[in-house]
């Protein structure tokens, strides 16, 4: 009797968490117009790259942010810096090892606005098997039927192991990496799409 | 040797500083281009690049002041063949001093690197990203640099014929330490 009321409770519970976790539908991300890159500084000179294929699915309405929700998967294959050498290296064992750590893993764990069309989302960041939350402000902006999610937030590569051996070395390539997103979303709530 | 037969004292210290400048890009440059990728290599590339920069201002300094001031008049019996053949590689070698560095900063423009003097002071891209371009810069530099190479070699064997054959004063007008000594004999 007890242990049925306890699962009659739990799925209770479940229905509701679900329930509030889905305030809107996932928006449609138009993935040739979005971009995430992150800028390097190698011997004090900023060098972008661009990881080619992500996935994202974005659930946000700018009037209840706290509902929000994003999850992003970023192929770390397909980082490129425009250079076949250097795009070897950062892919292979040393930097993100793309083999055995595939993707790099965000999702929201809370949004809140900061006023004048500016938001900030906070939640855990994985990359090659370790986890810190990061931080990241970013701007909502609505234009031409399409949404415009613009931020940007620092990472300290090292906490991530990226760059092991002789790459610690961080006068050459410095700790910190910026990274960049800008994702454009069909306006409305379409069903999400690739 | 007269006090007006030789370069000036700026023109002297440009020529020799710019010589060693060149010296040791040329052949950091030729040693870190197949290197495996790693920090050294990038400390490698920055430090010509520098040393690259440097060189430009320099030659520019250079080129000025030899357009205000007179080079030391060649002794009258200087053959006139000579005089055109050192004329023209005087003019290629300043022109070459200039434009290497230039390609070099173009170059690295176009391949989408800033290149930030001393680790400190971004310089201006030249040029929007282009890797088309940044290829034809590339071999352009480096082309040329093999020219400059060329022309350095001539220009040795030039000024020691001149000296050791020859045994005439044109290589002391430019050696920083010839003067107070033939300036000496000459006073005899």
């Amino acid at each position: 009797m007890y242990n049925l009321h306890r699962a009659a409770f739990s799925l209770l519970i479940a229905a509701l968490l679900t329930a509030g976790a889905a305030p809107a539908a996932a928006q449609a991300v138009l993935y040739d117009k979005s971009q995430i890159t992150c800028v390097s500084r190698q011997m004090n000179v900023p060098v972008e790259a661009r990881f080619k294929k992500f996935t994202a699915q974005i659930a946000f309405d700018p009037a209840k942010p706290a509902a929000g929700t994003a999850r992003l998967e970023i192929e770390l294959d397909s980082f490129d810096i425009d250079n076949a050498e250097v795009n070897d290296e950062a892919r292979g064992k040393q930097w993100f090892d793309a083999r055995n750590f595939p993707k790099a893993t965000f999702v929201a764990a809370g949004i809140k606005p900061l006023g004048a069309g500016k938001f900030e989302v906070r939640g855990p960041l994985t990359i090659k098997g370790r986890t810190h939350e990061v931080v990241a402000p970013f701007s909502y902006k609505e234009e031409a039927g399409t949404a415009v999610y613009d931020g940007a937030f620092p990472i300290k590569r090292l906490q991530y192991n990226i760059g092991e051996g002789v790459w610690k070395d961080t006068d050459t390539v410095a700790d910190e990496v910026q990274i960049k997103f800008h994702i454009v979303v069909a306006a409305g709530k379409a069903a999400a799409k690739k | 040797m007269p006090r007006n037969d030789r370069y000036s004292a700026p023109a002297i210290a440009l020529h020799w500083l710019i010589f060693a400048l060149i010296a040791g890009g040329f052949a950091l440059a030729v040693y870190m281009v197949d290197l495996p990728l790693s920090p050294a290599k990038l400390k490698y590339f920055s430090w010509h690049k520098w040393t690259g920069i440097t060189i430009f201002f320099l030659a520019l300094a250079r080129v000025a002041w030899r357009l205000t001031h007179r080079a030391p008049p060649y002794a009258a019996d200087f053959p006139l063949w000579q005089r055109r053949a050192a004329g023209a590689m005087h003019a290629l070698l300043y022109a070459l001093i200039v434009v290497i560095p230039l390609t070099g900063w173009l170059y690295s423009s176009a391949a989408g690197v800033t290149t930030v003097y001393f680790g400190v002071l971004p310089l201006p891209d030249l040029l929007a990203k282009d890797k088309a371009l940044a290829e034809l810069l590339k071999s352009v530099h480096v082309t040329l640099n093999y020219s400059l190479l060329i022309l350095v070699l001539l220009h040795v064997m030039a000024a020691l014929h001149h000296h050791f054959v020859v045994r005439d004063q044109i290589l002391a007008r430019m050696l920083p330490w010839a003067g107070r000594r033939n300036a000496g004999s000459a006073d005899v």
